[in-house]
């Protein structure tokens, strides 16, 4: 036996590979949910409240049974227990008070799109036609709609989201460095810095925001088999599948979820939904396989919301501009419910609102508030954007008012790279980075001092279009999570993977992921290390995921863990593999294990031409004709890894804005970043994850926010006017990198899934600012709308709040024909 | 989003329509390209029994020149009336204002007619069908009826077309050699105008000798504003001369507030675009 195989010619990581799942994603050709049909499938619709808050009074289901190849109708009563309950996976405080959230209530709905009575017709046109049949009466309550409002209304005797809890703050989850012995006392560097420094108090508006995955969600639930099986376009198949049996009753094992193709999610999939509990509980109750697909207007009412955060903020600081101490006291609009991670999020950004500063005190506290809104949870960063906007804000501010430049003051406060392993105020230790060589980078991209002059001279010809330059630097804790750390903060779950790897009988390879992609390319970057580690053809590897049946455990795909988590998992399972292999290879190359090589694939006798490579040995194997005695005859391994920290990417973020002050539109210029993410895997994946993220980034920053009226009726209802970018609203992004390998997980690598966005929105809102900081502005309310902006401009506000109505482009009344 | 049943007829010829319509009356909806009409029927906004599409009648289709105006039929699609080269000669201001109008995908689909029967008053079309004194032609039951540009736009969503009347076709006189601009204001490319002007110029020399100036999207209706049309003719086309014209545009009108902008914000955005346009449309942009 000799050599078979040349060393692998190019290494797969940090190669840029083109998605291999995109062949398929992109001509259609998969298997979204929605696609899928099977035999004597009957569909759903759902009846849903136009009311924000309503007792209701009685469903009369009978016209709508009797539509036509109508089923059923179904309500919450009809349905008793068996429709299970949504769950919160994290109560931040043992005392939380979290209300009862059954998939459709009985008595009362608490935000406008509740479903109260769902429809199983033969297609789901019928189903549609006869939900306008069911006569639901409805006895209107007041509705909780004001955050702050609601926040106090314990207190003031105002409107509460569900008048039984007496309280709509679920709630108050706090830290403090010199509580936690992690960093002194902030009140007395607030005391100082009133004193003889500098003090900075602001409060920010984080506006609330829909995630608008592209797929919108769909569930198929088929009773027949042994096993219920649940198709859902879900970022978390297993998770679901705990939350399905915990909830109904039905044993985890009569349970099979399957999360085929998922077109996109952002946090927006990170949920256990009604949808899918009522699905589950009709098809169990009929027999029948069913289907529910939701609308566009469906998914923008009740899919859950991201941020929706007041941001009460004081920052001190020395004359010098050193930071002495940071105060944080956030209201957070929860919505109707506690969603999974629900109030979590803000805590989730807790750890992160000092940055990658060195400051001395630090003290944060949320409040989380009940309203009659759709639920808030993660979207895409999931706290740690509205951490990031809030310091990146405030140290533009503390540049402005000692008089030095943004990057500057970052530099004073920064913790420098020969520091590192850091630990920070918040007690979280990171584990690497560069911020003067990202910083230095993206100068140099940006070319900073030349945009820097063309403003002052802008600024002294008193141009109508000004030019405004910000900066934003940021890190986040990425790869959710030790465990340990979760138990530690009541998570209800640990933050470990899992991952296998089987070698097939013909040298080609499956691996399983309890990661369960939904758009990131895990197919592609994942081949690449087993590739890489294995020494296989980059073509000969699987990668299978998203079905409960084949990936049996898992944690699933948000906070940027699967890289870091996951695939450190599959690292540790490929190196079982091969040690498994090792004593095949000496037996059959009649060589002592110890004088054996691996690399490229193959082992190799030391000093010999004589070698084996890893896919005949698993053919090998396979045969079992010949292997070492009492050898089980099999390579495959398995890995389940649980981080032992976080890791901790950064970058620096510089934007150029062109603001017209007649107008106030702005202007995308100039868009830089250079983020380290430690090793990268595929370069052009982490391009598409950073155009993606800044553009989701920018979008809050600018375009995007959810707005209710004063009754509770979502006005951003559709894509009219829920301002949702395109590529014709973007600029060409320069994105570059510079790399501090990760010392928490053997491949080095950090998170990017969630960079772009968390830094995108404070850099764009600190240009809006610093265009027309010289005409007395110092803050703009997102997202900076023209009118907004050009108010500030004209008279020194942050803008104000916007009009709640919607343009009416689809007349209601037409032809007269209701 | 799935639409309530109805039951569809597809007519070829003019005739055959207004029988249908005159059968099925207030039950019935014409459709054109179903751009705005099916976004109704899906969110089920409106449910009617019957949809008529005209879309298979020949002769509501294309570009004619009809000596001093150009006659555009009523479904000729946003992409065939943009790219036209007899609108761009005679009639630039609209080739200009649907380089704008929504995505290319929607272009394809919508139609001139729809879009104008349609009478949203952020649509982009009514103010420089407007500013060009248009005439819109509607075949009923007793024949055609020409209706003037002034007439036509009644309120949000209502023009004098009667129930059981098509739009057919809109003649535009030619306005050759004059300039054209469309400032279309927005957050977002594929919006809908927040406010947008019309302007089309003749110029002698670097005067102004007359001006045509149409709104969007600054009351229930598309306007012309005659104020400023007249302050402009016969001014120069500098910054200052038109900038004084353009303050006059936002006297009377009624714009709507919404979370866009309010009411105060259209009228001074209606200004900027006004001079903006008219100065773009003087070829001093
Ligand atoms: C995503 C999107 C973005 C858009 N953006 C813009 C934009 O930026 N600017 C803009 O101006 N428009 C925009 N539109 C609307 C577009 O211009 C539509 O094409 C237009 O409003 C309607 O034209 P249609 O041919 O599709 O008419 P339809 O939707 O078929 O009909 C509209 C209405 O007119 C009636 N109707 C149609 N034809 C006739 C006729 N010949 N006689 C009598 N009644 C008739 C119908 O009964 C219906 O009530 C957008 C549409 C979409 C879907």
């Amino acid at each position: 036996m000799t050599a078979t195989q040349e060393p692998a010619a190019q290494a797969e990581i940090g190669r840029d590979r083109r998605r291999k799942e995109d062949q398929r994603l992109i001509t259609g050709r998969t298997r979204w949910t929605d696609n899928i049909t099977l035999p004597g499938m009957l569909h759903l619709a759902m009846v849903r409240s136009p009311f924000a808050h309503a007792r209701i009074t009685s469903i009369d289901t009978s016209a709508a049974k009797a539509g036509r190849n109508v089923v059923t109708v179904l309500t919450g009563a009809d349905l008793g227990e068996a429709q299970g309950a949504c769950i919160n996976a994290w109560p931040v405080v043992e005392d939380q008070v979290t209300p009862d959230h059954l998939p459709m209530p009985t008595d009362r709905v608490a935000f406008a799109g509740e479903t109260v009575a769902v429809v199983v017709a033969r297609s789901a046109a019928e189903a549609r036609d006869a939900a306008e049949l069911v006569e639901v009466d409805y006895e209107e309550l007041p509705a909780a709609l004001d955050l702050k409002e609601a926040a106090a209304a314990h207190e003031s005797g105002g409107t509460l989201a569900h008048p039984d809890l007496g309280t709509n703050v679920t709630a108050v989850w706090r830290f403090d460095s010199a509580e936690a012995g992690t960093g002194g006392d902030v009140e007395a560097a607030i005391a100082e810095a009133r004193d003889s420094g500098i003090l900075i108090e602001r409060e920010y508006r984080q506006q609330r925001l829909i995630p608008a995955f592209m797929e919108p969600r769909s569930v198929v639930v088929d009773p027949t088999g042994e096993q219920i099986t649940i198709w859902s376009a879900t970022q978390i198949p297993h998770i679901l599948r705990f939350a399905l049996a915990a909830t109904t009753g039905v044993p985890e094992s009569k349970i099979r979820v399957i999360a085929p193709d998922v077109g996109g999610g952002f946090g927006g999939k990170l949920q256990q939904t009604p949808e899918e509990m009522i699905a589950f509980a009709v098809a169990r109750r009929l027999g029948k396989p069913v289907k529910f697909t939701e609308t566009r207007s469906e998914s923008l009412l009740t899919a859950h919301h991201g941020r929706d955060q007041w941001q009460r903020l004081t920052l001190a600081a020395t004359k010098e501009g050193t930071v002495t101490g940071l105060k944080v006291d956030l209201l957070a609009d929860l919505g109707a419910y506690v969603a999974i991670v629900g109030g979590g999020v803000p805590v989730l950004g807790a750890f992160m609102f000092n940055a990658i500063y060195k400051f001395p005190a630090y003290q944060f506290q949320t409040t989380n508030v009940l309203t009659n809104k759709a639920w808030t949870d993660a979207y895409r960063g999931a706290g740690r954007p509205e951490a990031t906007y809030a310091i990146e804000r405030l140290m533009d501010e503390l540049a402005a008012e000692v008089g030095v430049d943004p990057l500057e003051i970052r530099e004073r406060n920064w913790i420098n790279h020969e520091e590192f392993p850091f630990t920070t105020v918040a007690g979280l230790e990171y584990d690497s980075g560069n911020y003067e060589a990202a910083t230095a980078r993206a100068k140099e991209m940006f070319g900073y001092d030349a945009l820097r002059a063309e403003q002052a001279e802008r600024r002294a010809r008193g141009d109508k279009v000004q030019l405004g330059l910000g900066v934003s630097t940021f890190t986040e804790m990425c790869g959710l999570a030790p465990s340990r750390v979760l138990g530690s903060l009541n998570y209800g779950a640990g933050g470990w993977e899992h991952a296998e790897v089987r070698m097939l009988a013909t040298g080609t390879v499956e691996v399983v992921t309890g990661a369960s992609a939904h758009g990131q390319g895990h197919e592609t970057a994942f081949s690449q290390i087993v590739a890489d580690r294995l020494g296989v053809p980059f073509e000969d590897v699987e990668i299978l995921h998203g079905d409960t049946q084949i990936s049996h455990k898992g944690l699933d795909t948000y906070g940027s863990r699967s890289l870091v988590v996951g695939g450190e998992a599959l690292v540790r399972a490929v190196d079982k593999v091969i040690e498994k292999a090792r004593p095949v290879a000496a037996h059959l190359l009649e060589a002592s294990a110890d004088d054996l090589e691996f690399s490229g694939g193959s082992f190799t006798v030391k000093g010999t031409d004589q070698g084996m490579a890893i896919q005949e040995i698993a053919t090998a194997v396979f045969a079992a004709h010949n292997l070492p005695d009492g050898m089980e005859p099999s390579l495959d391994s398995e890995a389940t890894y649980d981080p032992v920290n976080f890791n901790y990417p950064h970058g620096t973020h510089l934007c150029a804005v062109e603001v017209d002050t007649e107008t106030g539109q702005v202007k995308l210029r100039k868009y830089v970043c250079c983020d380290d993410i430690g090793v990268v895997i595929n370069p052009l994946i982490v391009a598409g994850q950073v155009h993606g993220g800044l553009v989701q980034g920018i979008a809050q920053a600018l375009w995007e926010e959810a707005i209710y009226d004063e009754n509770g009726t979502l006005v951003t209802g559709s894509f009219v006017d829920y301002l949702l970018p395109t590529a014709a609203d973007t600029i060409t992004f320069e994105i570059d990198h510079t790399t501090s390998p990760s010392t928490t997980n053997s491949l080095g690598t950090k998170g990017v899934g969630e960079a772009g966005t968390i830094a995108s929105t404070p850099a764009v809102v600190n240009a809006v600012v610093d265009a027309v900081r010289h005409l007395g502005v110092n803050d703009i309310t997102m997202p900076c709308t023209p009118e907004r902006v050009w108010r500030a401009i004209n008279d020194g506000s942050s803008g104000g709040e916007t009009t709640e109505a919607a343009m009416p482009h689809f007349d209601e009344t037409e032809g007269g024909v209701q | 989003m799935i639409p309530a049943a109805f039951e569809y007829v597809a007519p070829t010829s003019v005739e055959e329509a207004l029988a249908a319509l005159a059968e099925h009356g207030d039950d019935a909806k014409i459709i054109a390209g179903g751009q705005s009409l099916l976004p109704v029927l899906r969110m089920r906004l409106n449910a009617p029994e019957w949809v008529i599409d005209l879309g298979r009648i020949d002769s509501l289709r294309g570009v004619r020149d009809g000596g001093d105006h150009l006659v555009i039929g009523a479904m000729t699609t946003h992409h065939d009336v943009g790219r036209d080269p007899l609108v761009h000669e005679h009639a630039l201001l609209i080739s200009k204002a649907i380089t704008h109008l929504a995505d290319a995908q929607v272009r394809h689909r919508g139609t001139f007619g729809g879009a104008l029967a349609h009478a949203d008053p952020a649509g982009d079309l009514g103010a420089p069908a407007l500013a060009l004194g248009s005439t819109f032609v509607v075949q009923g039951p007793g024949g055609t009826r020409e209706i003037p540009g002034a007439d036509f736009f009644v309120d949000l969503f209502e023009t004098a077309i009667s129930d059981d009347e098509i739009l057919t076709e809109v003649r535009v006189p030619k306005h050759d050699g004059w300039g054209a601009s469309y400032e279309k204001f927005v957050r977002i490319a594929h919006q809908w105008p927040i406010v947008a002007v019309a302007a089309t110029v003749r110029l002698e020399g670097d005067t102004i000798a007359e001006a045509r100036v149409g709104l969007t999207n600054m009351g229930s209706t598309p306007l012309r504003a005659h104020a400023v049309e007249e302050a402009l003719a016969g001014r120069p086309a500098t910054e200052d001369a038109v900038a004084g014209a353009a303050a006059l545009v936002a006297d009377g009108t009624n714009p709507p507030s919404d979370l866009n902008g309010d009411a105060d914000y259209r009228r001074h955005i209606a200004t900027v675009m006004t001079r903006r346009a008219v100065l773009a449309a003087a070829g001093r942009g």
